[in-house]
């Protein structure tokens, strides 16, 4: 090859790679590079950063309210996931069959997941509103006791939990849903003629032959719940008395509100080391019990 | 009929019965914030009724008074857009350079694309405000846009379908003299369609939603979007739920109406990325 050839190979290279790597090394290397710096400093954001090695780190992994704001992250997704995952599994299952309107609900469950966090988190602080919200409204009305939601450090988690899961699970519902299109036919026909009862054929054949779809769920759902933050930020504030503080709530509030952004910044890296394995963890499992068809 | 028919058809009108319930479960929210900002302020004390007496805009008023809301509106959604598209454009671009053209280090470089879609927001705000600050792109679109101009997520999804267009076509046309811009924009673009859809998708919901960054990043209600401009409002009157309810409304309105007219493309593109 010429000279000249090679170079215009170059150019069609660069032309072609330039519009993203650009944006993408300003706006997301350089900031990351630059956080692993700032986590190995004390900083207020305003006076000169000072050094202070790993101390960051070790002050964390030390101190008891990470290991609360990380205890609050794993109470969310250990009662959001199994909501929206057997909620959207069976909502997928019904709207599979014929049935008279399926295509108008399945757009009405799947409305919330176009909304934002925030609207969501609104209209569920109102509805959950302790003395004259809907719900609570309702509870009484049929005798039940009606809690505090998010004013009691008790059930302002619940209540976040309840308003995640009321928002995606139109989402885990059309995934399911597409995983279930993609099984076939003939292999439920012919566990039916081999006299498989209704049961037998889910837990047997369609739980199985679903499984990349769950695990795409549940990957997915850890990511997200664990970076959790727009609807605590608006329904609680991480209160009442930081009964309902999550990770990335915590990294906002050191930041912006206590002044130690280097502190703010090695918590984001323990996060996403946390992210990281238990993502690969998953990944390494699936072997045992995902089946690609 | 027989006992077993009998038991089949109680069973799937229960069946019926628990998906129209839950229907209203998720429609009525939406109902019930219309209603509560068309209700006056003073019977808001005891909760709203479902028909409410004496409707009013009141909320609707103050809401206006407080925030330039249609701006609001407007920057979202123009964010989202432009967001979409320098997406699609840097995206479709990306993924055929990485699917067509060789060059030495490509996998080397394609993973350092997919490091930066495993780094969540939360790592990158800091720095990235000071960066904003240093930049004196504090509190403008441009912050704004900045870290979604181009996104690993798209170029990675956009590969695998420009991977699936059969190379043939490409030298056919490079015999009749075409060079790689015109292949990209006259037979990959076209083809990749149904990507396109889905990373469009995904982009845009992604700004729409998108609450942590502008929260960091803006400052003058100008600049704001439906997101923070809400979030701003239930800072201001917490206990006006009519009012809040009403900036509600005026978020979920648009996004409403661009649901309806592209639902089956939006639902398509969920189901999309589960498959794979």
């Amino acid at each position: 090859m010429t000279a000249r050839a090679r170079w215009r190979k170059a150019g069609w290279v660069l032309f072609f790679l330039a519009p993203s790597a650009v944006p993408l090394v300003l706006f997301t290397a350089v900031p990351m590079v630059s956080s692993v710096w700032v986590s190995l400093h004390q900083w207020n954001l305003i006076s000169p950063m000072k050094w202070v090695g790993l101390d960051n780190y070790r002050t964390l992994l030390t101190d008891p309210g990470t290991r609360t704001v990380f205890l609050h992250t794993l109470m969310y997704c250990a009662g959001y996931l199994p909501l929206v995952f057997a909620g959207g599994l069976g909502l997928a299952l019904v709207l599979n069959r014929k049935l008279a309107g399926r295509s108008f609900f399945r757009a009405a469950y799947f409305l919330p997941v176009v909304t934002s966090w925030v609207v969501v988190a609104l209209v569920w602080k109102w509805l959950l509103n302790p003395t004259n919200g809907l719900v609570n409204t309702l509870l009484g009305a049929v005798g039940l006791p009606q809690p505090g939601w998010w004013t009691d450090p008790n059930w302002a988690l619940p209540a976040v939990i309840l308003s995640s899961a009321w928002k995606d699970l139109g989402f885990v519902m059309v995934i399911m849903l597409a995983g279930l299109q993609a099984i076939p036919q003939d292999v439920l026909e012919a566990a039916w003629a081999d006299g498989a009862n209704g049961w037998q054929r889910f837990w047997r054949i369609t739980l199985p032959l679903l499984s990349p779809s769950t695990f795409f769920v549940i990957v997915i759902s850890l990511i997200n719940g664990f970076q959790v933050f727009d609807q605590v930020y608006v329904m609680t504030g991480g209160g009442p008395s930081g009964s309902s503080q999550v990770v990335v709530g915590q990294i906002y509030d050191l930041t912006f509100r206590y002044g130690r952004a280097g502190e703010a910044s090695a918590l984001s890296w323990i996060l996403f080391a946390v992210i990281l394995l238990i993502t690969a963890v998953q990944i390494r499992g699936q072997r045992r019990w995902v089946h690609y068809a | 009929m027989g006992p077993r028919r009998r038991q089949v058809r109680a069973l799937s009108l229960l069946r019926y019965a628990a998906v129209l319930a839950g229907a209203v479960v998720m429609l009525f929210p939406f109902l019930w914030t219309v209603i509560t900002s068309i209700t006056p302020e003073g019977s808001l004390a005891g909760g709203p009724t479902l028909v409410v007496e004496n409707p009013t805009l009141a909320a609707y008023r103050t809401l206006l008074d407080t925030l330039p809301m249609w701006r609001i509106v407007v920057n979202s959604l123009w964010v989202a857009i432009a967001s979409t598209l320098l997406q699609l454009i840097t995206g479709s671009m990306a993924a055929y350079g990485f699917a067509r053209l060789p060059f030495r280090g490509k996998n080397v470089v394609f993973a350092l694309y997919l490091a930066t879609l495993m780094v969540p927001m939360q790592v990158l705000v800091v720095p990235l405000f000071i960066e904003m600050k240093a930049l004196n792109l504090q509190d403008t679109y441009m912050a704004l846009l900045a870290p979604s101009i181009a996104s690993a997520f798209g170029v990675f999804l956009l590969r695998q379908a420009v991977e699936s267009v059969p190379k043939e076509l490409d030298e056919a046309a490079t015999l009749d003299g075409a060079g790689h811009l015109r292949i990209f924009v006259t037979i990959i673009v076209p083809l990749i369609r149904p990507a396109l859809a889905t990373v469009a998708v995904f982009a845009f919901m992604g700004s729409w939603n998108s609450f942590l960054w502008p929260l960091v990043v803006i400052r003058s209600p100008e600049f704001m979007t439906l997101p923070l401009g809400l979030a701003t409002l239930q800072g201001q009157f917490t206990t006006e739920w009519d009012v809040v309810m009403a900036g509600s409304v005026f978020s979920i309105l648009p996004i409403a109406v661009v649901y309806l007219l592209a639902q089956r493309h939006i639902i398509a593109g969920v189901a999309h990325t589960g498959i794979k």
